[in-house]
């Protein structure tokens, strides 16, 4: 980065700076992001805190996470985009190693080998959750857009690797955001219409191929949204007691702490997974509506930020981060509701969890950063 | 790195990426809007459907069990009632230890030890939050017993509840039967509807045969459970609000018994350390006024629940407590039918007043050496219906058998209800032996078993051989007497009581078919000659009914238990003293306005005279002194 002494950050509406805009610029944190983000967050904790049954220990826990993840975006927006680039074929390549590693030495847990214990548990994963997408943008900065094919090529062994890695162990909702962050990045530097037209083309055979690499459970995932009531016990069981949440749940939702099907355990993985549900059921579809805006404005507001960055890198990074938060959303209630197959993607930010929390926070801090060192043109 | 040839087109760059985004974000809004469209679907079209659904996945309805009715005596003192104690409870899901805490819980003799392995397979069976019962019922100090000691046992805890209790114990018993625990068998003959939530039903006496009109009829409340069926109770928030209403169990009615108590009592008292049994009914309603079988048990063993130990000491017992010797018992009736078939002799030109024979002490048959001995070894000399009666001559019996024959004598008997069930409303009554011809031909399969031998008529005539009653049958048949023929069915209920309304329903005495004697003299002479067993000068009882202030008339009766050889000489200390003579006696009184009719047997009690009539004679006593004159 070319540092130009005598240009200084500065905003078109420079005289009224508020003191308390000037700390945030100061801490390079952009306001309205931030803002939307503790909503949803405060959001999330009321409906947590109500899934776990109103345990207090369990909400704490919460919080605790929460604030790592605020400390985690904080610590990401101090460094200029420029750094994050320089570090970002190293912070693959390391990442690679230790997905590497997770499947010959890592922690098995309920069946999934997807820990590292060093110290602290942690899963590679997550670091690939932004790794990915920063190394494809990383490869197209240094290159005219739109990528050709020999570049295609690379950028999708760039995303396939990790991918496959990880669906391996197995972790089939990361795999896929984790794609989706590539894949989105390769969108957005602009992959010709057609070719996109061609590939889901191929998605046909592709997902007979994919039906035949899949564990039974996934298969049975995947059958069980076809036909939820096939086996309304077993597999189909979270599915149906979803959809009684949220249809029951109304327009006006029947209170905080009083969805009966989430209260009165008829409701499978409540805090993780399948909490929508209980927004939906508590909060009605009024709540949903306002959740889901909230997400919107997160979503439109990285987009603004990536429409405004200064170079490819920021712009297709951003722009990744902001729609793979879309994914997310995207994912996680189209499965509660039952309009996808069931794959472990948690709601983010609302989801009791603390490794995606992290990783979504640190991908926040991304954006702030590219926001907040803007070169802009002295006067 | 790229050679720096290939200049980058900054703004061109930026074009693609912002039209990028824009058709990025079309996608997006259009996965979104599906979503929100499936939601609508969800929480608008399909609104009520799910609400539904929600519904029946948490509320559930739970029978609430009816309180069952009460049982008074005739004069309204309580019989079997519902009372609270409290039970021992243990909730798996909130005890750490299992075997620990049961065995702590025997070493303070709360549990018994033997039970322990049953208690653990209760444990490990039902859901972790379904308390488990471990004692039924605690005694008062049991419970302050425990209740210090509750702090060591987590999830331990007891709890009251109603159970049914027999203030009269085993004094009333047999008549009014007790309750237990409901079991599969029971629920097959029951209305499972009618049952859901009910734990005990009547297993015998009038619990048994009245259980409908005691039991009542459910009613249900609508609980909250969760998803693996804890019923919720306590919450702060809405989750038990808007509950379809709840629906009241109704009560059982209350039953009225004939029984009064205080003269089931006495006749309980009297016949204490004796197996045996005493039926004493109003002769002109056929209400039983005491039904009693000894030795007894406390019902409030069943109600409460017993251990395997006590009951099967029970069971074991060889005097049999269980066994209802008043309506199950089956006895010689011996002597007892003499005034019976003394009528029928009179009715049927058998003998008649003036009829003198002359008592040997022995009878033999035409062309047959076997002698058949009276019970006075030196005879009685000569005798006449009246005097035979009165001491209870076998030799003039014996010689009028012969011309009254077996069949006629069978048909007499049957008149009088011998050899069929009385029909009283308790279960488990037992129809005895009124033999015939006809009888023996049906009851034997070996030709030769099936002929009636004139020897068997002699030895019936003194109510001996194949010939069996009950003590219900015979006080039924002294009544008959009692009323100079008229019948009627033997009951225990009086009337019951619906509880919620107050309304009575009453059980009308049955008249049965009158004895088929009409001839008012015959009896007079008979009931004459009855009253002069107790109360004239040479009765066989007469040590029993002198000095009474009213009028008493009975027959008494010793059966045989086993067949005495020929030679032998009989001797009461020499045989084992269950196989002594069983004592019978009849009686019944006013006899010119009957009120009280009575049976009594007394197994191996030897005589009927000196050991039945005197509780025959305490019976009516306390009833006729006891004011109940109507």
């Amino acid at each position: 980065m070319r540092v130009n002494v005598n240009s200084r950050l500065v905003d078109e509406k420079e005289a009224p700076l508020s003191g308390f805009t000037r700390l945030l610029r100061r801490l390079h944190i952009d306001g309205p992001l931030l803002g939307a983000l503790l909503l949803i967050c405060a959001f999330g904790l009321a409906v947590l805190y109500s899934a776990v049954g109103e345990n207090p220990r369990l909400a704490m826990n919460q919080v605790l996470r929460l604030a790592v993840g605020l400390s985690a975006l904080l610590v990401v927006a101090q460094f200029p985009p420029d750094f994050l680039r320089r570090w970002t074929p190293w912070a693959y390549a390391g990442g690679l190693i230790l997905l590497v590693l997770v499947l010959t030495s890592g922690v098995v847990t309920q069946g999934a080998r997807r820990w590292l214990d060093v110290g602290i548990r942690f899963q590679p994963a997550e670091i690939m959750k932004l790794a990915v997408p920063m190394m494809a943008a990383w490869y197209l900065h240094q290159r005219s857009i739109p990528p050709r094919l020999g570049q295609l090529l690379l950028l999708f062994i760039v995303i396939v690797v990790p991918t496959v890695l990880i669906a391996k162990q197995p972790d089939l909702g990361t795999a896929l955001l984790i794609a989706a962050s590539g894949i989105i990045v390769v969108v957005l530097a602009g992959l010709s219409i057609r070719f996109m037209i061609a590939l889901a083309v191929l998605a046909v055979p592709g997902a007979m191929v994919l039906w035949h690499f899949m564990h039974d459970y996934q298969r049975q995932r995947v059958l069980t949204l076809l036909n939820p009531d096939s086996d309304p016990l077993g597999a189909g069981y979270n599915i149906i007691q979803s959809k009684i949440a949220i249809g029951s749940g109304g327009l006006f939702g029947k209170g905080w702490t009083n969805g009966s099907q989430a209260q009165l355990e008829f409701l499978p993985e409540r805090d993780t997974d399948f909490i929508f549900a209980v927004i939906g059921e508590e909060f009605g579809l009024f709540g949903v509506l306002a959740l889901l805006g909230l997400y919107v404005f997160v979503i439109a507001r990285g987009l603004w930020i990536a429409a405004h960055a200064h170079d490819t890198f920021s712009r297709l990074l951003a722009g990744s981060i902001s729609l793979t938060f879309f994914v997310y959303v995207f994912v996680n209630t189209a499965m509660v509701s039952g309009l996808v197959p069931v794959v472990g993607v948690p709601l983010p930010l609302v989801s009791f969890g603390g490794t995606s929390m992290v990783t979504l926070m640190a991908g926040f801090g991304i954006l702030m950063s590219i926001q907040s060192h803007r070169k802009l043109l002295p006067h | 790195m790229s050679p720096l040839s290939s200049i980058k087109d900054h703004n061109y760059e930026r074009r693609l990426f912002i039209a990028r985004v824009i058709f990025a974000s079309f996608v997006a809004s259009l996965l979104l809007g599906v979503v929100i469209a499936r939601l609508v679907q969800l929480q608008v079209l399909n609104y009520e459907h799910f609400a539904e659904r929600a519904q029946g996945n948490r509320v559930r309805i739970e029978a609430v069990p009816p309180i069952r009715g009460l049982i008074f005596d005739r004069k309204g003192r309580v019989l079997a009632e519902n009372r609270p104690a409290y039970q021992l409870e243990l909730i798996p899901e909130q005890v750490d230890d299992t075997d620990d805490t049961l065995l702590r819980l025997a070493g303070l003799e709360l549990i018994e030890a033997d039970d322990i392995g049953r208690f653990k397979s209760l444990i490990v069976s039902g859901p972790r939050f379904k308390p488990v019962t471990l004692n039924l019922r605690m005694s008062d100090e049991e419970v302050a017993h425990f209740a210090i000691q509750r702090p060591r046992f987590p999830g331990v805890d007891f709890r009251p509840r109603l159970i049914r209790h027999y203030p009269n114990g085993p004094a009333i018993a047999h008549a009014v039967g007790y309750v237990g625990a409901l079991s599969e068998t029971d629920l097959e003959a029951l209305d499972p509807a009618r049952y859901a939530g009910t734990g005990q039903t009547g297993k015998t006496g009038v619990e048994h045969s009245f259980e409908s009109t005691l039991h009542g009829d459910p009613g249900y409340r609508h609980v909250v459970t969760n998803a693996r069926g804890r019923v919720i109770t306590a919450t702060s928030n809405e989750l038990l609000d808007s509950l379809p209403l709840d629906a009241q169990p109704t009560p059982g009615s209350n039953l009225f018994l004939t029984i009064d108590l205080d003269l089931q009592a006495v006749a309980h008292e009297a016949l204490a350390g004796h197996r045996g049994a005493v039926v004493a009914i109003d002769p002109w309603s056929g209400e039983i006024l005491a039904l009693v079988s000894t030795p007894s048990f406390d019902p409030n063993l069943f109600a409460s629940g017993m251990s395997t130990n006590q009951f099967n000491a029970l069971q074991e017992d060889l005097d049999r407590p269980l066994f209802n010797r008043a309506v199950r018992g089956t006895y010689p009736p011996g002597s007892t039918i003499k005034p019976m078939l003394a009528l029928a002799a009179l009715e049927t030109g058998a003998t008649n007043l003036t009829r003198k024979t002359v008592c040997r002490g022995w009878f033999s048959l035409p062309n047959s050496t076997h002698r058949y001995r009276d019970w006075r070894p030196e005879g009685h000399g000569p005798m006449d219906l009246h005097d035979a009666l009165e001491q209870s001559c076998d030799v003039y019996f014996y010689e009028v058998s012969i011309d009254l024959g077996i069949d006629q004598m069978h048909t007499y008997l049957d008149q009088f209800g011998l050899g069929q069930t009385t029909g009283i409303d308790v279960p488990g009554e037992r129809s005895g032996i009124n033999p015939s011809r006809a009888w023996k031909q049906q009851a034997f399969r070996n030709p030769s078993d099936q002929r009636w031998f004139n020897g068997e008529t002699v030895i019936a005539s003194i109510g001996q051989g194949y010939m069996l009653a009950t003590p219900l049958q015979l006080a039924s048949a002294a009544a008959t007497l009692a009323t100079r023929g008229s019948r009627f069915k033997p009951h225990l209920v009086a009337a019951w009581e619906d509880t919620m309304t107050g309304e009575r329903t009453l059980v009308s005495p049955e008249r049965l078919a009158d004895v088929d004697i009409e001839n008012e003299f015959y009896w007079q002479t008979v009931l004459d000659a009855m009253q002069d067993v107790l109360q004239g000068a040479r009765g066989t009882a007469r040590a029993v009914g002198t000095g009474a202030p009213y009028s008493m008339a009975g027959k008494s009766g010793t059966a045989q238990v086993f067949s005495v050889a020929q030679e032998d000489e009989y001797n009461e200390d020499e045989i084992e003293y269950r196989l002594r003579d069983h004592a019978l006696f009849i009686a019944f009184a006013p006899v010119e306005s009957p009120q009280i009719a009575v049976a009594v047997i007394v197994e191996n009690g030897s005589s009927g005279s000196r050991v039945a009539a005197p509780i025959a004679r305490a019976i009516m006593d306390r009833y006729l002194e006891a004011d109940n004159a109507r």
